[in-house]
């Protein structure tokens, strides 16, 4: 990892000197956890490319606010988590489906929904399966659905998620165990 | 039948990774007791295997050079510093055309005096050289800084550096006539006569 690590920096000192093909190894290291990022967090693989693309070119143009105490990963999930964020609020109108609901322990509405019918044979398959996991992410609300993501689909450390959100630890696992909470009615029973 | 809230919570520690010794006892005690528990947790570990098992998706294969492609034009200087650094014999070849021509270049922009080479059957009015009807001048002529009228003959060269020069009809020059107005022009004009003091001093 030391290694890596040393590559990394010396990618970072010369794009930060304005030589853009030191930029293009970044993205090769980097762009299959964006991008997958992006999918989960907007279910769609269009949306998802530009996302991821966009995602990219800003870490580009900000690299110089970049700061090294901080893992270069973290730093760029944490631009791609913010615009996945921004680009799911402009999408969705129905805001009230994220407003918490009174006495229910804090899920939400969203959480509540019954799921959609899914039989047990059909989810074997495992194309199936797997979208029927991606439905189940989307219907989250974007707070449980990004340490969701972040969790399970990136495999990234509370300490790490804790970092990309700028948020306590404490309220990350509060939102993983409510993200856990929702998707295990939707897809417990399968 | 209701159980404790912190059974849940338990649940979660364990799913996070950070349960006690003690809470895990616990739990294992609760969960062989209590079937909706047991239930309840069953599906939780479904739903995260169900999560794990969904997460390979890759990027496009033709992600990364879109990428490049759509990158904001880097700064002029990296590039030619990476160019150079690629490139060390055009540096070098480089290095000297620039060596070279910048001092020639910068001498082209010291606008001298206004000088002539010859003063013999010449007239000088307002940095206007005048070779008058019926001379003749015999040799060249170099005017820096000034322009010249050639009204009579000149038997040789005539050189304009930073000026214009005016024929009338009746004038007359025997070798070439050449204005430099252009700072390629002024450097091609020096290497030329570097040149041919060269070959003179070697001659």
């Amino acid at each position: 990892m030391y290694f890596m690590d040393l590559f990394i920096k010396k990618r970072i000192k010369a794009i930060q000197k304005g030589d853009q093909n030191a930029y293009a190894d970044l993205v090769d290291l980097y762009k299959d956890k964006i991008y997958r990022l992006c999918y989960r967090m907007l279910g769609n693989r269009h949306e998802a490319e530009d996302a991821a693309q966009e995602a990219f070119i800003r870490a580009y143009i900000h690299i110089d606010t970049y700061n090294p105490e901080m893992k270069f990963s973290t730093w760029l999930y944490r631009i791609a988590t913010n615009l996945t964020i921004d680009k799911l609020r402009k999408r969705k109108p129905d805001v009230y489906l994220d407003e918490e609901v009174g006495g229910t322990d804090g899920l939400t509405m969203q959480a509540q929904l019954p799921s959609r019918e899914t039989s047990p044979e059909e989810a074997v398959e495992s194309l199936e399966l797997q979208e029927t996991v991606q439905r189940a992410i989307e219907q989250l609300p974007e707070k449980y659905r990004s340490v969701i993501v972040l969790k399970y689909m990136e495999d990234l450390s509370l300490q790490e998620i804790s970092e990309i959100l700028g948020l306590p630890v404490g309220t990350v696992k509060t939102r993983l165990h409510r993200g856990r909470e929702a998707l295990r009615r939707q897809l417990g029973h399968l | 039948m209701e159980c404790p809230k912190e059974i849940v919570l338990l649940m979660h520690s364990y799913f996070d990774g950070d349960l006690q010794p003690e809470g895990e006892q616990q739990l294992k005690e609760h969960l062989r007791s209590c079937a909706a528990c047991a239930a309840h947790f069953h599906e939780l570990k479904k739903t995260v295997a169900f999560l794990q098992y969904a997460a390979h998706v890759a990027a496009p294969p033709s992600f990364a050079a879109k990428v490049m492609e759509a990158m904001p034009k880097e700064r002029k200087t990296a590039r030619l510093r990476r160019f150079l650094h690629h490139h060390p014999l055009l540096t070098a070849a480089s290095l000297f055309f620039a060596l070279t021509f910048g001092s020639l270049a910068s001498s082209w922009g010291e606008r001298g005096a206004f000088s002539v080479s010859a003063d013999e059957h010449v007239i000088i009015r307002d940095h206007t050289v005048i070779v008058p009807k019926g001379e003749t001048v015999k040799g060249d002529i170099v005017v820096r800084n000034g322009s010249i009228r050639i009204e009579g003959t000149v038997d040789g060269d005539v050189t304009v550096i930073h000026g214009k020069k005016y024929m009338a009809s009746a004038g007359q020059v025997t070798g070439e006539v050449e204005e430099i107005n252009q700072v390629f022009e002024w450097i091609w004009y020096n290497i030329k006569e570097r040149f041919n003091r060269a070959l003179q001093s070697i001659e």
